[in-house]
């Protein structure tokens, strides 16, 4: 057993870390992700040039990572920092075409000068693409769609779009370019699109790329159990101190035990919530990957609003302000549970999986 | 990152697995898996077998009949033996009064005391808590004073666990009332045959005999077993409290208990659907498992932790804590999935009375009894309390 980084690993953390303090406080942050383009152009290039992007896919792909871990400790990063550019879509769309031998489109993403989103989910249809009622038809050398696709997060201002539709054959993936989006601010920063789709011209990458979409969406829960472990950890911190600063009845409350006790609760559930994303970092690529990625998402969902909201609470009416950076913390840690499927989603998941019963102890 | 163990490790849960196969008499193991109270005859039984591999005091140095295993290895032990439905091992002597001589003793007393703790010839419980004594054992008031070459001993300590079957008892004891209160404490074996001493059973909530109450009345204690110096005792305490636990979050039984729900809801049909296919209880089901697992990683990585030099007390606490929520949980859906069977106390029941399966009928009462996993240990407002302490540390 080890559960230290890597020092490749290490290197990376520090500089993005880094990268995130010295250009990305949260007054910066705050101006750039809550109004129209959602976030930086600078700052995605900023990212870029640290090359984040590349250490998405193997060398094989064009990149120069591409593991879970890979991807766990570049978001708990990000999570940390709060960063609200469009990653987690990168992070799906570049694997995607890595894997369908879109190496133009790689080489645009890695180098930061083409931007992804990836449009999955529908308004009835959370986390199984069972669902998925978006239909994709051949049209001589074109493809068409039609259906809508909703919370679609960082479209706006992509320069390409993939979208999941139904094909005779299965699901596959297509490729619109500059499409038109009805684009909204998320309450937690960031922008969020919805695309109607009718008859809507597109390119097809694959008829049926079912199990490397799912790969993908894994890949992308990962990033954000990792994200919401660096966020929770920061949050945590940020009222720790708060706790021992705060003045009340002549003393700093950090010595009010009812506090304390909270706030252990708080520490137990972000270590048991690092394990489980280790968990689901380890078993990628793995038999039971699937089983061990939605229990991840899971805990997370529920710890992070737990977490979020005892922060809250403690930091009394000051958790409560705009100003506050905990605030939009807590913002994120909620809204980490709406994405690729929340805590419900991911226990029905397990259970459809069967064989709940715990794997073998070793 | 590697979340395997290592070869040798594997090897060792290997051996460990052949040897509980071949080692463990099926009677015992059916009365741990059926949840049925153990008498003194059969724990002794389990013990003289593991002392016989000499893997009875695991964490005990060679020298004096451990195995000199890694914490890993101590770990794997007790979780194969958790998952074998193994009987525990009392941990008084072999877990507290050992590590206690093996740091503050003498060599006589390691010399005297540690063979007969391994070959059972010594079954010691321990006197820790008073009625007005619990996790705050620095109040606490059983008197020890010094008469020539003895200690005379006045007072009373409670929850007593397994008392019933021990012949020594070691205890706190209060020998100065000078400076603060935690200063005048002292550690002390005591024969329980001594003259003056009492020991009475406490019903628990369940109806079982587990913890019992001792009453000390002029009790005349040899100085001799006074364990380190006089007044030294709350060193001692907080010694024994942060000595490495390596299976305090209990994973093992938690793992155990977690199958036998398991099996429990695909026999058991309410509202003609099994437990099993009832959405509610699958759910809840899948996300204690889910903490459960994350729980069994905190464990790992806490003892990788300790491998390197790197644990604290904190760390315990919150193994602690989470481990048995985990486990409060897991007997409380078991419970609750019984439905209106769980009501009888079983010991009152035939087995072929029984319309649930024999290891079911124990569902209520084991709960009940479970209450006591976040009380005692130091309860889990005190383990709270320890990692805020820490927290603020400056």
């Amino acid at each position: 057993m080890d559960f230290n980084l890597s020092e490749d690993h290490q290197m990376l953390a520090d500089s993005l870390r880094r990268y995130l303090t010295d250009n990305y406080d949260i007054e910066t942050r705050n101006a750039q992700v809550y109004a129209e383009p959602w976030h930086s152009p600078e700052t995605w290039a900023g990212l870029a040039e640290i090359g984040i992007v590349g250490a998405f896919i193997s060398e094989e792909q064009g990149g120069f990572g591409g593991s879970a871990e890979d991807v766990s400790v570049i978001f708990e990063e990000i999570g940390r920092g709060l960063c609200a550019e469009p990653l987690l879509g990168a992070l799906m769309g570049v694997r995607l075409l890595a894997g369908l031998g879109r190496d133009d489109l790689v080489e645009a993403m890695v180098a930061g000068t083409a931007r992804t989103a990836l449009a999955v989910y529908e308004p009835n249809v959370a986390c199984d693409l069972s669902h998925l009622e978006a239909k994709a038809r051949q049209d001589g050398d074109d493809w068409r769609l039609s259906g809508r696709k909703s919370a679609i997060y960082g479209a706006p201002g992509a320069d390409h779009l993939l979208v999941a539709a139904r094909t005779e054959v299965g699901i596959g993936l297509f490729l619109v370019n500059s499409p038109e989006l009805i684009s909204a601010t998320m309450v937690d920063g960031g922008g969020v699109s919805d695309l109607v789709m009718d008859e809507l011209k597109a390119e097809c990458l694959s008829s049926d790329c079912r199990s490397e979409l799912e790969d993908a969406l894994d890949m992308g829960r990962i990033a954000l159990c990792a994200e919401a472990v660096g966020a929770m950890a920061h949050l945590i911190d940020l009222t720790q101190d708060y706790l021992g600063q705060r003045q009340q009845f002549g003393r700093p409350i950090a010595s009010f035990q009812a506090l304390q006790h909270r706030l252990v609760d708080m520490l137990v559930e972000l270590e048991q919530c690092r394990s489980i994303t280790i968990a689901a970092v380890a078993g990628f690529g793995a038999k039971d990957q699937a089983r061990n990625v939605s229990m991840a998402k899971n805990l997370i969902g529920r710890m992070g609003r737990k977490i979020s909201e005892e922060a809250v609470q403690m930091h009394g009416g000051i958790g409560m302000t705009w100003e506050y950076p905990g605030a939009h913390y807590a913002k994120r840690l909620v809204m980490i549970d709406h994405q690729l499927g929340d805590h419900n989603d991911h226990v029905l998941r397990l259970i459809e999986l069967g064989d709940a019963s715990q794997g073998e102890a070793a | 990152m590697d979340l395997e163990f290592t070869s040798e490790e594997r090897a060792f849960r290997e051996e460990v697995r052949a040897f509980l196969k071949d080692n463990l008499p099926e009677e015992l193991s059916e009365k741990v898996a059926a949840g049925k109270e153990l008498s003194k005859e059969d724990l002794l039984r389990w013990q003289a077998i593991l002392h016989e591999r000499g893997w009875l005091a695991a964490t005990w140095p060679e020298e004096y009949g451990g195995p000199g295993w890694s914490a890993v290895e101590r770990h794997i032990f007790a979780e194969e033996c958790a998952l074998h439905s193994a009987p525990r091992l009392v941990p008084f002597g072999l877990n507290m009064l050992g590590p206690v001589l093996l740091k503050f003793g003498t060599e006589e007393q390691r010399r005297e005391i540690l063979p007969r703790i391994l070959d059972g010839s010594d079954w010691w419980c321990q006197g820790y808590s008073e009625p007005g004594a619990g996790s705050d054992l620095a109040s606490l008031k059983t008197r020890a004073v010094r008469d020539g070459d003895h200690y005379v001993v006045n007072g009373q300590k409670t929850w007593t666990t397994l008392g019933q079957h021990a012949n020594k008892i070691f205890c706190l004891v209060r020998t100065s009332t000078e400076g603060k209160p935690q200063e005048g404490i002292s550690f002390l074996l005591v024969d329980l045959d001594t003259p003056g001493v009492e020991m009475r059973p406490i019903r628990l909530i369940e109806g079982g005999h587990e913890v019992n109450e001792v009453f000390f009345t002029d009790a005349r204690v040899p100085a001799a077993n006074l364990v380190g110096e006089e007044n030294q005792g709350w060193t001692i305490a907080k010694y024994l409290l942060t000595h490495e636990r390596t299976n305090i979050a209990g994973t093992g039984f938690s793992i155990k208990d977690m199958e036998r729900f398991h099996r429990l809801a695909g026999q058991i049909t309410r509202d003609s659907r099994k437990i099993a296919d009832n959405p509610i209880y699958a759910a809840r089901a899948a996300e204690i498992e889910i903490e459960l697992e994350a729980l069994r990683i905190t464990n790992l990585r806490m003892l990788a932790n300790a491998k390197g030099g790197a644990a604290g007390g904190i760390e315990s606490s919150m193994l602690k804590l989470k481990g048995t929520q985990v486990r409060q949980a897991i007997q409380d859906l078991y419970r609750s999935a019984l439905g209106p069977q769980a009501a009888p106390m079983a010991d009152e029941l035939s087995e072929n009375e029984l319309t649930v399966p024999v290891e079911a009928a124990r569902a209520a009462p084991a709960y009940f009894n479970n209450r006591k996993l976040s009380i005692f240990g130091g309860s889990n407002e005190i383990q709270r309390n320890i990692v805020a302490k820490e927290l603020y540390r400056r």
